[in-house]
């Protein structure tokens, strides 16, 4: 029991930290554009799909690949933001958006679709099939390196974000946008860079996510996109220490309560969200201002 | 022109009336009627949508719940009851009254967020639900409910479903009129303005939130009962299916946000296209792709929906009309027209005009 419980944190802490990464540029995104892009979720299976194709048509390792497909994640970002997100505006802008990204996402979902058929798949490596005897129990090596590769990924957002000029342009968009625009930061070219930024984690994600699950087919999207929501959603939107918090939280409750009861792990994570917006409106970490009109 | 206008309307209404009233009786083949059926029942959810949705801005991503809801309470009742033939419509009702109870917990929770948390509430909510299906025993697990053949006459088989769903679609639209129009919905309208304002002048936010959510939730599942007889079965990813909360919504964008005939349109445009596409494309996948580009080309093309962008260019060409014949009138033409595409003095308040 012990061990199993010690399986399940363990797990759910290394999951916690990928779920961690892609929630980081989910938030970045809502943040500087005031958007939720519902179509992150179908990003990260194209992340997967990618990287799927390099190794098994090309045989570049998952690795390695991720060094082709994080630019090209990059510059597909960067252009839906260009064409689909940049132009809306107005009073609806915010219900616009939301299916502007829906359009994309069931685009996307199509073409993978399409492209690979709806059969389950995974990725493979020799990491992914041999495991490390730790604590008295296996752990696949993957789990360890894509944990190990997601925290350097989010230390060095965090670098960005509070060390550079242009991390504190995007704080400074996130804040105030119209202040921003008066101080000459050139709000336009923060979004899009951002959008891109907040895309191209999902490559990294996605290899990871493909390579740890049972298996994906371009319908994973969904299952992703609401786990991912609701982490935004409890560690309060726009915070990043709140979604970091809030990914290794709920991934860990929800691989605690899969030894129980595997059928209900899922519904915990919607459960926890209901409970914790009930009581505080603003979500685990978010500042009152989320709540504003 | 008021009166012009308000009489078009009317006349309007009647002929699209009279012709789904004499639809089935004319086309008399069964797949047609079928996409007959689908529509009206896409028309009345994307009122009731609307009702609440469109009126006060909060944007409902969930209300597959009710509709999912309304199915499963009057298959469970029917199985349960052994209900069977006619009868079960009065179970209907039953479905109706189940999705309004269900829309209390779940509005006294989710009305409180605005905004983008509001909509990641109800689909987190929708997500619950759906798994709730999916594990219970008394909703039957993945294999569903499935609800007692109907003994009808095959060739006139649709017809009941057709017109019951006629009958509750006029009701729909004409509550939907009525509310606009009434210190109710003027209320909700002011929520989606400015809520905080409204409350500061009086309005009492949350029941008037919560009243409009139960009212579309129980129209919605009275439709869920419906599809689930016409269907004959209900399984957990058909009954809360997330393509469902988007349809409906994407539906009153596109005829317009906020207006009466917006959503009706939006439905009747959209349905019909939706199953021609896929009868068009033998892959399936494709059809996905070209559903999605006529979605991106709505949003960028027409991001105000086809009744305000086209009642606007109706106002402004009126306006133009009428600025034309006071400049032709005027002695010298020193007062010149109003330049095209440009509202002059006069067409402001025109233009204005809200659409309905």
């Amino acid at each position: 029991m012990a061990t199993k419980l010690l399986h399940a944190v363990v797990s759910g802490v290394l999951g916690g930290g990928v779920y961690a990464l892609m929630a980081v540029g989910l938030t970045l995104i809502f943040g500087v554009l005031d958007i939720i892009n519902i179509a992150q979720g179908i990003m990260v299976i194209l992340g997967a799909y990618l990287s799927y194709a390099l190794s098994v048509h090309l045989h570049i390792g998952l690795f390695l690949g991720l060094l082709i497909t994080v630019p090209a994640m990059f510059v597909i970002g960067v252009v839906i933001q260009w064409a689909f997100i940049r132009p809306l505006s107005g009073r609806d802008r915010t219900s616009m958006s939301l299916l502007a990204c829906y359009a994309v996402a069931i685009i996307i979902e199509g073409a993978l679709y399409w492209a690979f058929g709806p059969n389950y798949v995974t990725l493979t490596a020799s990491y992914v099939t041999n495991s490390v005897h730790i604590l008295g129990f296996y752990l696949p090596y993957i789990y360890l390196y894509g944990f190990a590769m997601a925290v350097a990924l989010v230390i060095a957002l965090y670098g960005v974000l509070y060390r550079t000029k242009f991390g504190r342009a995007i704080r400074a968009t996130m804040q105030d946008r119209t202040a921003a625009l008066l101080v000459g930061i050139n709000v336009n070219r923060v979004a899009a860079l951002t959008f891109g930024i907040g895309v191209a984690v999902t490559a990294v994600g996605g290899m990871v996510y493909g390579a740890t699950s049972s298996g994906f087919n371009p319908n994973s999207g969904y299952d992703l996109i609401s786990r991912l929501l609701a982490i935004i959603i409890l560690g309060g939107l726009g915070s990043i220490g709140g979604a970091l918090a809030a990914s290794v939280l709920m991934l860990t409750l929800e691989s605690i309560v899969d030894i129980w009861s595997p059928t209900w792990a899922v519904a915990v994570f919607y459960a926890a969200l209901v409970l914790v917006l009930t009581l505080r409106p603003a979500g685990l970490f978010g500042r009152q201002a989320a709540r504003a009109q | 022109m008021t009166v012009n206008t308000t009489l078009g309307r009317a006349v309007g209404a009647a002929i699209l009336l009279a012709v789904c009233a004499v639809f089935p009786l004319v086309v008399t083949n069964q797949q047609v009627a079928t996409i007959g059926i689908d529509t009206l029942i896409f028309v009345t959810a994307a009122v009731a949508w609307n009702i609440f949705s469109g009126y006060s801005g909060y944007i409902s991503l969930g209300h597959a719940v009710f509709f999912g809801s309304g199915a499963y309470a009057a298959g469970i009742a029917a199985r349960d009851w052994h209900v069977t033939g006619g009868a079960e419509f009065l179970l209907l009702l039953l479905g109706g009254v189940v999705a309004g109870l269900i829309a209390v917990p779940f509005g006294l929770i989710a009305l409180r967020v605005r905004r983008h948390t509001f909509v990641v509430i109800t689909i987190a909510v929708f997500f619950i639900f759906q798994l709730m299906a999916f594990n219970f025993s008394f909703t039957g697990g993945t294999t569903g409910v499935s609800a007692p053949f109907l003994l009808w006459n095959p060739a006139t088989y649709n017809d009941p479903f057709y017109y019951l769903a006629l009958a509750i679609g006029v009701a729909t639209i004409a509550l939907s009129w009525l509310i606009r129009g009434s210190r109710f919905g003027l209320q909700l309208r002011a929520i989606r303005d400015d809520e905080d304002r409204a409350r500061g002048l009086g309005v009492r936010t949350m029941r008037v939130k919560l009243a409009a959510f139960m009212i579309c939730a129980f129209v919605t599942g009275l439709l869920g009962g419906l599809w689930f007889y016409f269907i004959t079965q209900v399984l957990p990813q058909s009954g809360f299916d997330p393509a469902f909360d988007l349809s409906v919504a994407l539906m009153a964008f596109l005829g317009g946000l906020g207006t009466v005939s917006g959503p009706v349109l939006g439905a009747m445009i959209l349905v019909p296209a939706q199953q021609y596409l896929t009868e068009q494309f033998t892959n399936d996948y494709l059809s996905q792709i070209v559903l999605g580009v006529l979605f991106l080309g709505v949003i960028l093309l027409l991001p105000r929906g086809v009744i305000p962008t086209a009642s606007e260019k109706v106002a402004s060409w009126r306006a133009r009309r009428s600025g034309r014949l006071a400049a032709h009138a005027a002695v010298g033409g020193s007062q010149a027209a109003a330049p095209p595409g440009e509202p002059s003095a006069a067409a402001g308040p025109v233009a204005k005009e809200v659409p309905r």
